[in-house]
């Protein structure tokens, strides 16, 4: 039986809340590459929504030149990328160690701009489409929602990769490692371990994260040039909620936001492209060390 | 202290003040003769952004707060100014007031008070996080006035305000005349650049540096440092509405253009370019970003791509900027 809400249909309200699910999932990605990268190298990676672009794009040059369809993608894309940006961090970022943090979010912000703006020279502003695999295409009917069989594994699998990035940094003996790496780099390199080798993997590691992501947005919102340049700033805001502590947190963050996204795209429309930065505010005045930070 | 040590730092100041007053009367002079041999509309373009970058710069280069959202003070006050000089209706809420096209002076100072009232809330925002979280969140907020403008009525979203008349300031100077409009946006420019001096200079603008330096000694020695930097942004923030504001009188236009995070990224090119936490850096990269604009529009979205070449090359391996390379080699204060 349909229960209408407000006068919305339930089909509506739990077609948004899917959507939402789905963008609160590459929040979720995606501020959790930043806050490993953070911790790692004290370095806001502002070029993370334009290599979560690369990501797509990766995807999309792989099955139009190699023939190598959507899983082969969502393997291939995130090592390409995630080679790319060990580059960048032994060519680049490594010069910044000691500066102040700010010049790291400087420089990113310009690598953005570069890698924005080729391939916004190369293909225009349009969308190029990318279609959902054989596997997964068609949907479920779920008795009170149709759920289409693409997005249910975007949310299941994102989920899967987050708790397997937590699993691994909070439970395993490289985990360990890198959590000491973070609080004491002297102390860690003394006893032996390579902390630069570390740092750049982490590095390699949190871009991968977000190409991962683009790979999975590619048949959601098409491959464009710009898909990460205004979603990275709604990241940005994520992570000021959240705080950047926490693996977790980062985690718990994206998916509650994309859904508060969702649910007010049904119940005021008008505000779904703002409410996330309305949210940052409040939670700036009430808990200004962020929901899961601490404070310093 | 030692009467020597006094001696020798008040040596050291008489000789800061007299490079910066070399400096700026060889900066007068030049915008003065200036329109006799460069395209005045030109001129008057950059030091819109030059003000725009020195305002920029009172932040990041005295009080190290990075913001990544200043085309929002940039984008409101062109919009709110352009408004009034156009239509000079004010419908908020309950209160509806139709003064007809206003003076140009009264629309800059509309402007300037819209910026200065955002500066107060967006700053007062901001202030409770430090380092990137500040940057972060004035991103975050500039893209949420830029969602604002987009939907606002009196901005008139993607079509932007067009055809502001340049009245007369002060229902006497006409600003249609070009060579009057530029000596009055120098006018705005010179008063915006020496108010900026005169705030670092000031026992005020000590405290600001002491922040930079090191807040928390700052805090134990019995500064309120948030209101130190609240003060700062907001001065900052309507600084930037004074550029912005006229720059739509000169444009006769408000647009998009101007709230867009590109904008934010731009001032902090310039700023960088030129030299972070220099008196005349910021002018100078203005310049020269305006003018790389002009000369390569025709390549579209390759000025994006050297724009950003130029942040990575500044970044990496010129990050006193052209004026800060100058200054130190030379062993100056500029």
């Amino acid at each position: 039986m349909m229960i209408p809400l407000l006068n919305i249909p339930t089909q509506a309200l739990f077609g948004q809340l899917l959507l939402g699910l789905i963008n609160g999932a590459f929040y979720a990605l995606l501020s959790l590459g930043l806050a490993v990268i953070f911790g790692m190298l004290n370095i806001v990676n502002f070029a993370h929504g334009a290599l979560y672009m690369v990501g797509a794009f990766v995807a999309y040059f792989l099955l139009n030149i190699a023939g190598l369809g959507y899983w082969w993608a969502l393997i291939l894309a995130p090592i390409i990328v995630g080679a790319f940006g060990i580059f960048i961090e032994r060519s680049m970022l490594q010069w910044l160690a000691g500066l102040d943090h700010l010049y790291g979010l400087l420089l990113t912000f310009g690598l953005a701009l570069v890698i924005q703006g080729v391939f916004q020279a190369e293909f225009g502003s349009s969308g190029l489409p990318y279609s959902i695999p054989p596997a997964l295409q068609g949907g479920q009917n779920l008795g009170f929602m149709y759920l289409p069989k693409y997005r249910g594994w975007v949310v299941i699998f994102s989920l899967f990769v987050c708790i397997a990035t937590w699993y691994l940094i909070e439970k395993t003996k490289l985990g360990a490692y890198l959590r000491a790496a973070t609080e004491n780099p002297q102390l860690v390199r003394a006893f032996g371990v390579n902390v630069p080798l570390m740092i750049t993997l982490t590095y390699g590691f949190g871009v991968a994260l977000a190409a991962l992501a683009g790979v999975l947005a590619a048949p959601i919102n098409q491959v464009r040039p710009l898909m990460g340049a205004e979603f990275i700033i709604v990241v940005f805001a994520v992570v000021v909620i959240g705080g950047m502590g926490s693996i977790m947190g980062s985690v718990v963050t994206g998916f509650m936001l994309g859904v508060i996204e969702g649910l007010t795209k049904v119940f005021y429309p008008e505000a779904s492209n703002t409410v996330v930065f309305v949210i940052m505010a409040i939670v700036l005045l009430i808990k200004p060390a962020g929901l899961f930070g601490r404070t310093a | 202290m030692t009467a020597q040590a006094i001696t020798s730092s008040a040596a050291i100041d008489a000789a800061k003040r007299r490079d910066e007053m070399i400096a700026f009367a060889v900066m007068a002079l030049f915008l003065l003769v200036a329109p006799a041999i460069i395209y005045p509309f030109f001129l008057m373009q950059a030091l819109c952004f030059a003000l725009f970058a020195c305002a920029f710069n009172l932040l990041i280069g005295y009080v190290g707060l990075l913001s990544f959202g200043h085309a929002m003070f940039l984008g409101l006050a062109g919009y709110v100014s352009a408004h009034m000089a156009k239509t000079g209706a004010v419908d908020i809420g309950p209160l509806h007031l139709h003064f007809g096209p206003v003076d140009p002076v009264l629309a800059i100072v509309c402007g300037v008070a819209a910026s200065a009232v955002l500066g107060v809330i967006t700053g007062a925002l901001a202030i409770r996080r430090q380092g990137i979280y500040f940057a972060m969140i004035t991103l975050a907020l500039s893209q949420m006035i830029y969602f604002f403008c987009l939907q606002a009525p009196f901005t008139h979203g993607e079509d932007g305000i067009q055809g502001v008349p340049q009245g007369k300031a002060f229902g006497l100077i006409d600003l249609s005349h070009q060579t009057t409009m530029y000596y009055f946006v120098l006018a705005v420019f010179l008063a915006g650049f020496l108010m900026i001096h005169r705030i670092i200079n000031s026992p005020f603008g000590d405290v600001l540096k002491s922040i930079r330096e090191n807040e928390p000694r700052a805090i134990s020695l019995g500064y309120k440092t948030d209101q130190y930097k609240l003060a700062a942004f907001v001065l900052s923030a309507a600084l930037v509405g004074l550029a912005g504001a006229t720059k739509s009188i000169v444009a006769q236009n408000a647009s998009l253009t101007d709230v867009e995070n590109a904008m934010s990224g731009q001032v902090i090119l310039m700023t960088l370019v030129g030299g972070l936490g220099t008196f005349f850096g910021p002018v100078v990269g203005a310049f020269i970003i305006i003018a790389m604009q002009n000369y390569l529009a025709g390549f579209g979205q390759w000025v994006t791509v050297i724009q950003g070449a130029i942040f990575v090359a500044c970044v990496l391996a010129f990050r006193r900027g052209i004026i800060g390379e100058i200054a130190h080699r030379l062993g100056l204060s500029l």
